[in-house]
């Protein structure tokens, strides 16, 4: 299993390396540059060309490349032209934010999926199930977007128990009690209202699973030893229907990604994928950049993720 | 006469399709005894594992009329409790399919020792380590040590069944119900694997009910053969009768379909078709009667019945004694039918 491991972060590195590249081509294609917007007929188009010799805008695009890959690794991320500040102060604080929102959704996503997923496998087409597959469809449904807005109305605004926006409460002590208490508190709503509709695929994906687990050979030689069925499930199926679920784990990572665009600016959640839209409406490149890079790297490790835990899960995985 | 274990009576088990059940299982009547080989033979379909299934109490779905006493209990009323505690333990059977038998996520050694576990919680896990080494051992697996500690896609179809039968054989079973344990293997293999059951039936004193396509096992193996046809036995006899005067016509066509190399094969000798599915199987009269329509509607009995017509040796329904393979064939081959 080991072996494994170490041969897949091998694996890892090259293609973190050919993200950047994608990346950064990406970006240096994009129309027009962080001066492009500031053109104003008064100034005289020289000194702007000037100004781009100067900041390196012209330069060919592997010297370009090569000087933003030091950069990056020494933590310079570059400057955010509309934010008048550098991409890494801009970064830090929103990077740890939707780390949070992510490991929130991700709990809530897999304490919905596992439960209902289970219980609709395993007592598949009773009225329990049909009610759990009816909340899969709606869940398919229903756009991210349009539950979250409701959620945020009613739990937000009518109810009034959660807080509608931002991170935490100003004028709180960072590292104090009260601190986290708000964190989580900002947390909460969004994270929830995210899950209940990325996790409808994992509970259909586990129901199918199990379903289809529950006829195979082995179940019937566990039943003829004399297993239980409590055994029966615990031992043998469950483990069994959780192999695809872990190998699905590295997209529903990526899942999270689109979804904090919607959800982190519907709730004014300030964190990455807040700070992706307004860089692209602003034409923030350098920042844009950064966050697509950091999605990419985020994505890059979900799928690792993924792997490390099916080799832990299957064996057969560790042979090849 | 030897001593009873199992006695199964007028045994029925159905399936639902739709909104009907359908006997896969009709109607069957029959027993094993201790140290006996009692095989079942009937081509796809003909409900030999539903047979095998309905004894080990596996069916989740169907519906299972009669009795199968085994033990002084009566398999079909136990509670779900009992009947755990009897399978694994006085019961056990051999899989098909050594492929897919095993759990693909569990060593080999968990799945030997999780049914030493299931049936005696007193054991410590030392001596079931043991125990399982013992057993690897006796189904000849080669370096038990190591291959306890294999996943099954590791080993080979013929040790996978080794390890199947090291697990029915793990509690030292009465009623040992091998369900084709050799189709899936090749001929040395198949060979081992028989001879392993063989063993065990006469150390344990042991019934085994052995099911199979294949009559060349049946003449190796067994000391009492049923014949099955759609659900129902047809034919019922100790080995030697049943190969040396098969009554039944599909008995008949199933030891002509042996291949031999000494008689040259003639399709024709052996009767046409398939067993019919569960819905569109006759339910009354004679249901082999459509496969042979050359005989007579009359030769047939309304309600087919076994007949007893020697000690020992039953058939069903009357048509066996005006049976004849289509005239083109007894011409060229009279000397080839006993
Ligand atoms: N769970 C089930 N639901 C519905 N029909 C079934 C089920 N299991 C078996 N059958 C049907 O019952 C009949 C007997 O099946 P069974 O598996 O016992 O045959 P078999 O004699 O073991 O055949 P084979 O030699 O192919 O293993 C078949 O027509 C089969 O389609
Ligand atoms: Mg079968």
């Amino acid at each position: 299993m080991w072996k494994f491991i170490v041969r897949r972060l091998f694996v890892t590195f090259p293609q973190i390396l050919l993200l950047s590249i994608i990346v950064f081509l990406m970006a240096e294609m994009m129309p027009g540059d962080a001066l492009t917007g500031l053109i104003d007929p008064n100034i005289d188009p020289a000194a702007i060309e000037a100004q781009r010799e100067r900041l390196g805008l012209n330069d060919p695009w592997h010297i370009k490349y090569a000087d933003w890959v030091s950069g990056l690794v020494q933590g310079d991320l570059g400057q955010s032209f509309r934010f008048k500040m550098p991409v890494s102060d801009l970064v830090g604080q929103r990077l740890l934010n939707t780390f949070w929102l992510s490991v929130a959704t991700l709990i809530f996503t897999y304490a919905i999926a596992l439960p209902l997923g289970i219980i609709s496998g395993r007592w598949n087409d009773t009225w329990g199930d049909r009610l759990i597959t009816g909340y899969t469809y709606v869940g398919f449904a229903a756009p991210l977007f349009i539950t979250a807005l409701v959620m945020l109305w009613v739990f937000g605004f009518q109810l009034g128990w959660f807080p509608t926006g931002g991170s935490v409460a100003p004028g709180l002590e960072p590292g104090s009690w009260d601190y986290f208490v708000s964190k989580v508190q900002h947390l909460l709503l969004p994270a929830f209202s995210m899950a209940v509709i990325t996790t409808v695929s994992t509970v259909q994906y586990l129901r199918s699973e199990i379903i289809d687990t529950k006829q195979k050979d082995f179940i019937i030689t566990a039943r003829a030893k004399g297993a239980p069925e409590s055994r029966v499930y615990n031992r043998h199926i469950f483990r069994n229907s959780l192999v695809p679920i872990a190998a699905f784990f590295g997209y529903e990572i990526t899942g999270l990604i689109g979804g904090s665009i919607f959800v982190e600016n519907i709730y004014g959640y300030p964190g990455m994928g807040q700070l992706f839209l307004d860089s692209v409406l602003l034409r923030d490149f350098s920042v844009v950049t950064v966050v697509v890079l950091i999605f990419g790297i985020a994505a890059i490790l979900g799928a690792l993720i993924s792997d490390i835990l099916l080799s832990i899960i299957d064996p057969r995985i560790r042979i090849k | 006469m030897s001593e009873e274990l199992v006695k199964i009576q007028n045994l029925k088990t159905s399936f639902r399709i739709k909104d009907d059940y359908y006997a896969a299982v009709d109607d069957v009547t029959l027993s094993v005894n201790k140290n006996e080989v009692l095989a079942i033979v009937g081509e796809s379909g003909s409900g030999k594992s539903a047979l095998a299934f309905s004894v080990m109490g596996l069916h989740n779905r169907a519906k299972i009329e009669g009795d199968i006493y085994f033990k002084d209990q009566n398999i079909p009323k136990l509670s779900p409790a009992k009947l755990n505690q009897m399978r694994g333990d006085d019961m056990a059977m051999i899989f098909q399919d050594p492929l897919t038998a095993l759990n693909p996520l569990m060593t080999i050694g968990d799945q030997i020792s999780e049914t030493l576990f299931l049936h005696n919680k007193n054991l410590s896990k030392e001596k079931r380590r043991e125990r399982v080494i013992d057993l690897l051992n006796q189904v000849g697996i080669p370096r038990p040590e190591y291959i306890y500690d294999q996943y099954p896609h590791e080993l080979s179809g013929g040790m996978r069944q080794r390890v199947i039968i090291a697990i029915a054989i793990a509690n030292k079973p009465e009623l040992l119900i091998a369900d084709e344990p050799t189709t899936a293997l090749d001929v040395t293999i198949q060979a081992q694997i028989l001879d392993l059951i063989r063993e065990l039936k006469e150390d344990m004193d042991a019934g085994v009910i052995l099911i199979t396509h294949d009559l060349g096992v049946v003449a190796e193996m067994a000391d009492r053969v049923a014949v099955m046809y759609a659900g129902q036995i047809v034919e019922i006899a100790d080995v030697h009768s049943l190969f040396e005067n098969p009554l039944h016509p599909y008995t008949r066509s199933l030891l002509n379909s042996v291949p031999n190399a000494d008689e040259v094969q003639d399709k024709l000798h052996v009767i046409q078709g398939i067993v019919p599915s569960l819905q569109y199987l006759p339910r009354k009269g004679c249901r082999f009667a459509s496969r042979i329509p050359w005989i007579d509607e009359s030769a047939h009995e309304e309600n087919p019945e076994m007949h007893e017509v020697r000690p020992g040796h039953f058939v069903r329904c009357t048509c066996h004694s005006q049976f004849y393979f289509p005239e083109e064939n007894k011409e060229e081959h009279s000397d080839g039918i006993s």
